[in-house]
């Protein structure tokens, strides 16, 4: 029992101090998986959350049952992702609770009109971060631009969009190979 | 019923947003579209909370839709449908952790995903950029042309834009600046 009580405690410790999600929890899994437990060394870290990236749902939860699966398998796995969110679900559900009823007070009200900007112009940062990265020739840019205004101009259904990409990003690989051999 | 359909929801949303908790963003606009369960202006409001709050963003958000949604179970089973196939999914991949990484299929397909992400985020953040900017409302009211644009707001982020690119500081400082800037002018 103690070994997943051990990743539970860990993994929630992780959630309880890292802001931000995604890229920025990284540091907070070294130091604590790493550097203070020695699960795992820095490399195999590393090579788990870029896997974990790629998957989808939430990154932590994914880095999460790598290194659960890789101490405790399955069980420990699982272990690990539930540590990750159930610090989350709380502290959100004590500040959902407050702030609903809070909602209707002038102050609180022109607060989140000015965090409605905020969170416009980090969301068009992270656009920009994230086109850098996957956006690297014509094609991609073809299958941004069609999701793009599919989802901008209709209400087709997100997931079959991705799917779709999925297959598109399949067939134009292979067809380079076809081209190049 | 409406915690069934919550997990449903969730469920799909962890099973197809690929790139962390930003991809659950157009999933969520279009159940706040399609189910009515909250408004677009709450989804603004519980990105802003989940990027302020520790933990996973993804989870966070879940949780809060589901909250507001049904209460405290319904933020409960939320989280649970968004972490479940994350669990699934890694479990099976953790199995075959290296191979996963150099299969060349797998290496394609996360070619077009991607892409497919990045411009679902987008179109997202637009629709989150006109509501913060744009005031539809008085607009429709008034007809008056410059009644469209929010001025105001639009000051704040363009600072905030060249402040965030300029300055390496954490996301929750620019947020609390957002925040008491709405205070004081909006």
């Amino acid at each position: 029992m103690r070994p997943y009580i051990k990743l539970f405690l860990s993994f929630a410790y992780i959630g309880t101090v890292s802001f931000g999600g995604g890229y920025s929890m990284l540091p907070m899994f070294q130091r604590e998986l790493v550097d203070k437990n020695g699960w795992l060394t820095e490399m195999e870290m590393a090579d788990m959350f870029s896997v974990g990236q790629c998957l989808p749902g939430v990154i932590a939860c994914n880095t999460a049952v790598f290194v659960g699966y890789k101490q405790k398998g399955v069980r420990g796995g699982i272990v690990s992702a539930f540590g990750a969110a159930f610090p989350s679900v709380v502290i959100t559900l004590i500040l959902a609770a407050i702030i609903t009823n809070l909602a209707d007070f002038p102050v609180v009200m022109r607060a989140f009109a000015g965090l409605r900007v905020g969170v416009s112009v980090l969301i068009l940062n992270s656009v920009i971060k994230l086109w850098k990265q996957a956006i690297v020739d014509l094609a991609a840019i073809v299958i941004f631009a069609v999701v793009f205004l599919i989802a901008i101009f209709t209400s087709f259904p997100v997931a079959i969009l991705v799917i779709v990409a999925g297959f598109i990003g399949i067939a134009v690989s292979s067809m380079r190979k076809g081209a190049s051999e | 019923m409406i915690l069934l359909r919550l997990f449903y929801e969730f469920f799909i949303t962890g099973l197809f947003a690929f790139g962390g908790g930003l991809a659950t963003i157009p999933f969520l606009r279009e159940m706040a579209t399609r189910t009515g369960w909250f408004t677009l202006e709450q989804l603004m409001d519980m990105i802003a909370i989940s990027e302020s709050t520790p933990g996973p963003i993804g989870i966070n958000m879940a949780t809060f839709a589901g909250f507001t949604t049904a209460g405290v179970l319904g933020g409960v089973i939320a989280s649970l449908g968004l972490i479940v196939p994350s669990v699934i999914i890694a479990t099976i991949v953790s199995r075959l952790l290296d191979r996963f990484r150099e299969n060349s299929m797998v290496k394609s397909a996360f070619y077009g995903l991607r892409a497919a992400s990045i411009g679902l985020i987008a179109a997202a953040g637009l629709s989150v950029l006109g509501m913060a900017m744009l005031n539809t409302e008085l607009f429709s009211q008034t007809g008056a042309f410059l009644d469209l644009f929010n001025f105001k707001a639009m000051i704040l982020a363009i600072l905030l834009f060249v402040a965030t690119n300029k300055l390496k500081a954490h996301p929750i400082i620019f947020l609390a600046g957002s925040a008491v800037v709405g205070i004081i002018f909006f």
